[in-house]
């Protein structure tokens, strides 16, 4: 094997593991789309808000101080403690469904029946509302975010992989993070099927998903569902914040994760949750590899753009995506 | 009591069509008119042209043709700063290669050229419909970004990889560039609105209005009935980016004189002039004004109270300001999700039947 394709597999294998942390998000999305046919873009913020919080309350941060210091003249910052890991993000998953319930109260309750493009818009103020918030909660400085997840290169899949090439090759190249984020996305996908498959509150769930006012006439609790979604949503949007925040630190451009999850949502299918997590992958590698073979050619710097033309592209030969319902439309 | 159809008779098909016919209506756009020309370019300092004025004249141009395209022609679009950067970069493009020309034509030669692209990337949405074609548009706001960031030719290969306008001259006085006067910017730009919004106004009520409306409001029943799908889309894609690429070419020539293509044409801008759309009232002219009025002074008036008013510190006051933009579109939305205009329709049938209830 020439270094040249070693390479080219390694490339792709990391594009894998970033199409997992892509498909993540687009779990989130998928979620809330099929149980309410909202196209939730605050699905990113939420992630940022979420590691946001997991830190605060790791590092015993004082919410709102920048807040109380501009408005009483105070100078205080942290509570003096430290909570352990698992302790916080329990905590935080807390706070995600505290959220849940408040969007649920406040938002969605006043806005059924509005045209889909109408909650849309919501749920961009909501991720403007969010940003501000977090960042007036906890301040907007970049912050490092540790669980305990493993990271670094893995030396096991480098030494496993060194006797492949030349002399020059020194194996793959492949950060232990992606391998734990992998695993997490795995677990969360399995016990997210387990749970709608299995559970009465997933039957429900899957109940409102087909026909909101079918649903509602057998005697679901449609706001019951709805806080439910927006609370799973929001755990996803906690674990997805922990990766992403672990790999490269807690700060605004974590939000814009959504935006790469939009053309995994697209190619996978707005309504299919194997279909996120298929597209991810699909996206994963097809940009890694694009900027890796074509990339140079152009000018670098093609991640931003290649997944939505890539997506585009596919959309029109197959409008509703991968594993999207089929389209039917009636007069 | 003044504001009534009585009375007001009307002896021509002419004067029956006419955009607005109650005559307060007329004498009130009239009225606007003349402040706007005779009386605010003598008052207006560079404080209020940069801070109020001309932004908003530019966004509610590109709010506008946003507005073609969402509000009456159905197709959301996410990609309206990247046809900015179009228009902007096209102006840059004929202002370095043609000096000679006058600078108008060039504006409205960027707004064609933006029109070719936007109609190139309005053909998926004959496949691709809804959220898909939203989630669709980004491809065109990023992979434009990406152009313009990566190809020097489009920035003439200047080092800082920005463009800037040189100045431009129209009678001797300057247009464009550093020396241009605050009056003269908000002139340039009210001149392009009243042109533009007229052509808008008038499009809508016409053939290619109603094709476009019949289109938004079900495209396989129109398509029933005779509307040719891919003219009415294709031709909203056109006339909405040719709106939204001359206000970019405004943005940039006029306005702030030099951009970073990330910085001032980015996905934020996309969304600011869909937010001035849907706040203003979808498929509404008026809609489009008030909305950009809105979200033009509301950050002014938050920086002011907060920052001037109270001394925060500004980083602060940028976080409280996103909260309360935030919620504010989310009430909106809950309160009156037809936007700004539908709330002015009120209150003029309201005003109709005053003082009587009913």
């Amino acid at each position: 094997m020439t270094d040249q394709f070693l390479y080219a597999i390694e490339v792709m294998i990391n594009g894998l593991m970033a199409g997992v942390l892509y498909s993540l998000v687009a779990l989130g999305f998928v979620l809330i789309f099929k149980a309410s046919g909202i196209f939730n873009y605050a699905q990113g913020v939420m992630a940022l808000f979420a590691a946001l919080t997991l830190v605060g309350l790791q590092k015993g941060q004082i919410p709102f101080a920048h807040l109380i210091n501009a408005m009483f003249g105070t100078d205080i910052h942290y509570f003096g403690w430290e909570l352990p890991a698992i302790l916080a993000i329990a905590l935080t998953a807390g706070v995600m469904v505290v959220l849940a319930i408040l969007i649920e109260r406040f938002i969605l309750k006043y806005l059924v029946n509005q045209e889909p493009i109408i909650l849309f818009m919501a749920t961009i103020g909501l991720a403007y509302f969010l940003e501000g918030l977090g960042d007036v909660m906890w301040g907007s400085d970049i912050k490092t975010l540790d669980v305990g997840l493993p990271q670094g290169a893995s030396l096991w899949a480098e030494q496993a992989t060194s006797g492949l090439g030349s002399e020059n090759f020194y194996g793959f190249f492949i950060d232990k993070l992606d391998i734990a984020a992998a695993l997490t996305a795995a677990a969360l996908v399995i016990s997210l099927t387990l749970f709608s498959q299995y559970s009465k509150q997933g039957r429900a769930l899957r109940a409102v998903a087909d026909d909101h006012q079918a649903a509602l006439s057998v005697g679901v609790s449609l706001r019951f569902i709805w806080v439910l979604v927006w609370s799973i949503a929001g755990i996803v949007a906690l674990v997805a914040g922990i990766m992403w925040g672990a790999k490269s630190g807690v700060q605004f451009s974590l939000s814009l994760i959504a935006l790469k999850a939009l053309p995994v949502l697209m190619l996978g299918g707005f309504t299919s949750i194997p279909g996120a997590i298929v597209g991810g992958l699909i996206i994963g590698v097809g940009e890694k590899l694009f900027e890796f073979t074509i990339g140079p050619m152009i000018g670098g710097a093609t991640e931003n753009w290649f997944a939505y033309v890539l997506a585009l592209v596919f959309l029109v030969f197959r409008p509703q995506g991968l594993f999207g319902e089929k389209i039917i439309e009636r007069v | 009591m003044f504001y009534r159809e009585a009375g007001d008779f009307k002896t021509s098909y002419l004067s029956d069509s006419q955009t607005f016919p109650i005559r307060f209506d007329r004498f009130r756009y009239y009225a606007v008119l003349a402040v706007a020309f005779g009386v605010i370019p003598f008052l207006i300092n560079d404080y209020w042209a940069s801070a109020v004025f001309v932004p908003f004249l530019i966004y509610a141009i590109a709010a506008i043709g946003l507005n073609i395209l969402t509000g009456y022609c159905g197709q959301v679009s996410l990609g309206t700063g990247g046809f900015m950067a179009v228009g902007a970069y096209s102006v840059y493009k004929l202002m370095t290669a043609f000096p000679d020309v006058n600078i108008l034509i060039h504006v409205v030669l960027a707004g064609m050229i933006t029109a070719a692209v936007g109609a190139l990337f309005g053909l998926p949405s004959l496949r691709i419909k809804g959220f898909y074609l939203a989630v669709a548009t980004l491809a065109a706001q990023f992979f434009l970004v990406w152009l313009f960031n990566k190809v020097p030719w489009f920035y003439n290969y200047s080092a800082s990889g920005q463009i800037s306008a040189p100045e431009r001259t129209l009678f001797g006085v300057a247009l464009t560039g550093p020396n241009t006067d605050a009056s003269v910017k908000y002139l340039v730009c009210l001149g392009f609105v009243v042109v533009l919004a007229w052509v808008a106004r008038n499009l809508t009520r016409g053939t290619v209005g109603r094709s476009w409306m019949a289109i938004r409001d079900m495209d396989i029943a129109a398509e029933i009935i005779g509307v040719n799908p891919l003219r009415a889309k294709l031709t909203a894609f056109a006339v909405s980016s040719f709106f939204v690429g001359i206000a970019g070419a405004l943005f940039f020539a006029v306005y702030l004189g030099a951009v970073e293509v990330g910085e001032a044409f980015g996905i934020q801008k996309s969304f600011l002039i869909l937010f001035m759309v849907i706040i203003g009232g979808l498929g509404s002219i008026f809609g489009s004004f008030a909305g950009a009025a809105f979200l033009v002074l509301l950050p002014v008036l938050l920086k002011n109270v907060l920052v001037g008013g109270l001394g925060w510190p500004t980083d602060l006051a940028a976080h409280l300001e996103l909260m309360v933009v935030g919620a504010l579109i989310i009430f909106f939305l809950i309160a009156e999700p037809h936007g700004l205009a539908q709330l002015w329709r009120i209150a003029k049938e309201k005003l109709r039947l005053w003082p009587f209830p009913h």
